[in-house]
């Protein structure tokens, strides 16, 4: 039994009123501007975002650092990424992202490693700068084929006063021009992981744009250059793009940042296109490209195939017919396959229901390959979204839709128990509170370690993923059969 | 086309399809301009070498692949053990983020834990208001029966002092007066995981015991026949909690554990959400001081813990991860002494199996080099375990074991002809641990999950015997502990040493001579 549109929004606001009833008052405050209905019609979908958490709520959101070793500069694939500071931070984020690579690690890649200066007492108390540059000489001589250090730093290196700046120029001159970048992503700074994408991609603006050989990696241009910008190759996400992007006729001379190399970083600027998927992580650094390189940029989604195909056509009115006809042979190409796909999975999924509470893109971004299935998705919500990211969300979400932001686990846990979606989409700190509820339930941080779920490749991994959580027989046996006549 | 609706291509088959692979090559040609073939070949080699062990064993500053995480994640452990407990971290939000990960990735479990959301403002101005907020809203959203309160680094170097916050939080009013409200000072850079058990455990035990910073009486201690048992930081924690407390039940023993998560991260999937589940409870502790003895299974885990509870006036026998058949005996004997019963038929019945299986199976053992590393103790109950089943562990590390580790390692090397050929190594990372698979090749790997890496590069099979395991499920909800524990580790290393025997013999007309039906 359906609800109409309006009785959703009654439900909506009931249940919102209800949750923020468990709270302090000082608090339902602050949380009630972070829940409401989307308004068919509204610019962006009624909520406060990118605001501080609430202590002691259970925030599922992470920080700075996550943002910039664990997003942005960790997936740069030859450069050696510095936890700088305590060991925690880079062991829980250790090879924990699937950005798939081609290298050999250890060698000449290096993503899928741990490398700290492990800060004991002593270091906080006299500084870690020396214990710094003794590390860059000890990569230089262990690691020799890396082709740049990065400093990621941690909580307490922007609170005693270390320098890693001069330390990393100093370094730079020693080693003879050896990309070197210092990025300030403490844990503290900002609210949410996405600061930290922010201040790596202006780490990348001022210390590798700007400091930039140009005659150094010299390649033939062409008037089909383009750059991926923002996918994470999350299980060969950029992969299962790039092929689609190739065959329509565009040479992709840069990945950002998944089996991206520093190179590739380098090559960028002169790219007569930047596509960008992940907007939230990587829009800085785009609106630096077209700024100072005169670099245009555009969104994408390939989640899917009807966003897909429109994202190829959005992509190729950039470029010549030639482009364009490139971009309907491949829509044309895959035609099959997704028909083939939506065959098989569509009744197995259609008029199913899914709530979301992911990062970056993809609150929005999936909910199109998830209607491509006959799903709905009914609630949504971004860890740390901005209110350009809701903006967007308008164009994807239906009327009544439940929008939730920096969602607490109350929230989620009560919004669920009384929707009972067929399936939550979030990820691994949120998966066994579902599944142990009966709820079937996808990672949609790192699919759940499948994927890829990009491009058309992805598109029947996506569907084959969804329909195996929905419809596993492992959801009828919950309920012991002596308590069903209950 | 690579992908096929009949037949999906995960992506480890995807990307060997021929549009895939000719895509890669052509990357790398045009654009990544990476280190020729060859120059990467010779590194390779280089790496193999003692000239690049030398340099590797030299590094002072550097730590590649450490076998240790912070302390906050044992504080998010210990609260984990106690009843209707929540963990609180006070300090920057992304830290517990990656621990409610990590023990989830392990586990397979939901793990509680909420964070005090620290921020600029609180970088410069201390965090108080965060406590006082992060208390009152813990408090009234998850209804805990007592809030453990831990610190991240950030909290540590801005100095904010936790029994006094807490102590203006409740006059506040962010919970009452008398609420429970143990801490723990858990700077992330001092010692590892394993310390941090140790400061949380001890936070409790000090609270209830010494009277609640100073908000009430101190406990008098009024003997009795009870046994404390104390397991330390241990991965298969949902296992052998169970199992220990068989043994004491076979015993008749009466007994408590301090911090039992074994339920919390065991909880069924029946359609309901348990976010608190078991645990040792509050009247538990208060009455655990009267108990005769506690006993630390895992000394380096609880040495302050240790001392506290000596301080009060208990017998605490300290061990180190007994496991195996003379590991066990220990355990039983030291409980049998302190507790005046005898070790009953029972139990000597499946010492005897035990003895019986390694009896059957050591010949398949006796001599292989072993390397391994892991948590001190863990190390010390595997070298002991290893070294009676007629197995060298060759190479023994430890990120988070010190000297006074490394002593007691030497001590099991030297009691046993085994040991002979054996090396300890202390605050050692997995690095170094590739330099030495390189140099001094061995039979298997004792590790954990990251060990894979270990086995890619130098072809040592890995066995998974260390937290975390993120990519193989549920090690953790067997038992390594007791006879029991010490079978499904024999087990466990039978199976890799056949698996590497068959697929060393697999090859048809050319090895399978070898590839033998009865092993």
């Amino acid at each position: 039994m359906s609800l109409t549109v309006e009785e959703t929004k009654a439900r909506n606001k009931e249940l919102i009123e209800e949750v923020l009833k468990a709270y302090p008052e000082k608090t339902a405050k602050r949380r009630a501007k972070h829940l409401n209905t989307h308004e068919e019609g509204k610019s962006d979908c009624n909520v406060k975002s990118n605001i501080k958490s609430v202590p002691g709520v259970m925030t599922i959101r992470g920080c700075a650092y996550a943002g910039s070793k664990g997003v942005v500069w960790g997936p740069i694939k030859d450069m050696i990424h510095i936890s700088h500071g305590p060991v925690g931070c880079g062991q829980y984020s250790w090879a924990a992202r699937r950005n798939y690579y081609i290298g050999t690690t250890g060698i000449d890649t290096f993503v899928t490693m741990q490398f700290t200066s492990d800060f004991q007492e002593k270091d906080i108390v006299f500084g870690g700068d020396k214990k710094l540059e003794k590390i860059m000489d000890e990569i230089q001589v262990l690691f020799p084929l890396n082709k740049g250090i990065t400093v990621q730093s941690e909580c307490p290196i922007g609170l005693i006063g270390d320098d890693i700046e001069a330390v990393s120029k100093k370094k730079t001159k020693e080693y003879n021009g050896h990309t070197i970048v210092p990025v300030r992503c403490e844990g503290f700074r900002g609210v949410s992981q996405s600061l930290g994408h922010h201040i790596a991609n202006d780490a990348v603006r001022d210390w590798v744009f700007d400091k930039m050989d140009p005659d150094k990696n010299k390649f033939e241009s062409t008037p089909y250059d383009v750059a991926i910008i923002g996918d994470y190759n999350i299980g060969g996400d950029a992969w299962s793009s790039r092929i689609l992007l190739e065959e329509m006729g565009l040479r992709v001379i840069a990945q950002w940042s998944g089996d991206g190399s520093i190179a590739e970083l380098e090559n960028t600027p002169k790219a007569k296109l930047n596509v960008l998927h992940c907007y939230r992580s990587m829009n800085y650094i785009s609106r630096h490209m077209e700024e100072k390189y005169g670099v245009p940029w555009v969104e994408y989604n390939f989640f899917g195939p009807s966003k897909i195909a429109a994202s190829l056509r959005e992509i190729a009115s950039h470029f010549d017919d030639k482009i364009k006809e490139g971009a309907e042979r491949v829509i044309a190409k895959y035609k099959a396959l997704t028909d083939a796909v939506i065959a098989k999975y569509r009744p197995r999924l259609e008029g199913k229901t899914v709530m979301l509470f992911v990062g970056g893109l993809r609150p929005r971004h999936v909910i199109g390959a998830y209607e491509d299935l006959g799903m709905n998705v009914v609630g949504t919500g971004y860890e740390f979204g901005h209110n350009d990211d809701y903006q967007r969300t308008t164009h994807y979400v239906k009327d009544g839709t439940l929008i939730y932001d920096d969602v607490t686990g109350f929230e989620f846990e009560k919004f669920v128990e009384k929707i009972q979606p067929d399936l939550v989409g979030s990820g691994i700190k949120e998966k066994y509170v579902f599944q142990k509820m009966g709820v079937p339930f996808r990672q949609m941080h790192s699919w759940d370690y499948s994927g890829p779920y990009h491009g058309y490749d992805g598109f029947g991994i996506f569907a084959r993923d969804m329909d195996m959580a929905i419809n596993s027989p492992v959801w009828s046996l919950s309920k012991a059969p002596w308590k069903k006549a209950a | 086309m690579p992908q096929n609706a009949e037949n999906i291509l995960d992506h480890e088959n995807l990307f060997r399809q021929p549009e895939y692979v000719e895509m890669f090559e052509n990357k790398k040609k045009n654009f990544e301009f990476s280190v020729p073939v060859d120059k990467v070949k010779e590194i390779i080699e280089w790496t193999k070498s003692k000239d690049y062990q030398e340099k590797n064993f030299a590094r002072d500053s550097l730590t590649v692949n450490p076998a240790k995480a912070c302390q906050p994640l044992g504080a998010v452990f210990v609260a984990n053990g106690f009843a209707r407990t929540l963990s609180f971290v006070h300090g920057s939000q992304g830290c517990v983020a990656y621990y409610r990960s990590h023990f989830s990735r392990h586990f397979k479990e939901p793990t509680s834990c909420v964070s005090s959301s620290m921020t600029e403002d609180a970088a410069v101005f201390g965090g108080l208001n965060n406590m006082i907020d992060g208390l009152a809203n813990t408090h009234s959203l998850y209804k805990p029966d007592m809030i453990a309160v831990s610190t991240t680094c950030m909290a540590e170097v801005i100095g904010d002092d936790l029994n006094a916050f807490i102590k203006t939080a409740k006059e506040k009013g962010s919970v009452p007066m008398e609420y429970d409200v143990p801490f723990a000072h858990t700077p992330a850079f001092v010692g590892s995981h394993i310390t941090g058990y140790d400061n949380a455990l001890m936070g409790i035990l000090r609270h209830f015991w010494d009277g609640k910073a100073d908000t009430a009486p101190k406990l008098e201690r009024v003997p009795n026949e009870s046994i404390n048992f104390i397991g330390g930081f241990d991965g298969f924690v949902v296992g052998n909690i169970p199992e220990i407390r068989r043994i004491f039940k076979t015993m008749g023993i009466e007994h408590t554990f301090l911090c039992d998560p074994s339920d919390n991260w065991n909880t069924p999937t029946d359609g309901t959400y348990r976010m608190y589940d078991g645990g040792t409870t509050k009247q538990q502790v208060i009455d655990a001081l009267n108990a005769k003895a506690t006993i630390v299974f895992q000394q380096f885990s609880a040495e302050k813990t240790a001392k506290l509870i000596a301080d009060h006036g208990q017998e605490v026998v300290s061990l180190n991860h007994p496991m195996g058949v003379a590991g066990t005996d220990q355990f039983l004997m030291e409980l049998s002494r302190i507790t005046g019963k005898p070790i009953p038929a029972e139990l000597e019945l499946e010492r005897g199996r035990l003895v019986d299986a390694i009896a059957d199976s050591q010949a398949h053992l006796h001599g292989k080099k072993y390397a391994l590393y892991g948590d001190p103790d863990l190390m010390l109950g595997l070298t002991q375990f290893l070294l009676e089943l007629g197995a060298e562990p060759t190479h023994v590390l430890s990120t988070n074991g010190d000297d006074k580790w490394a002593a007691k390692v030497q001590a099991l090397f030297d009691a046993s002809p085994f040991g002979k050929n054996c090396k300890v190594y202390p605050k050692r990372d997995l690095w170094h641990m590739r330099s030495l698979l390189f140099t001094e090749p061995v039979d298997f790997l004792i590790g954990n999950t990251y060990g894979k890496y270990l086995e890619r590069d130098t072809g040592t099979p890995l066995i998974r015997l260390v937290f975390p395991i993120f990519d193989r499920h549920h090690y953790h909800r067997m038992p390594i502990w007791g006879y029991e524990g010490a079978m499904r580790v024999l087990v466990m290393l039978l199976d890799e040493f056949f698996e590497a025997l068959d697929a060393n013999t697999i090859i048809p007309g050319k090895t399978d001579y070898s590839y033998d039906i009865i092993r």
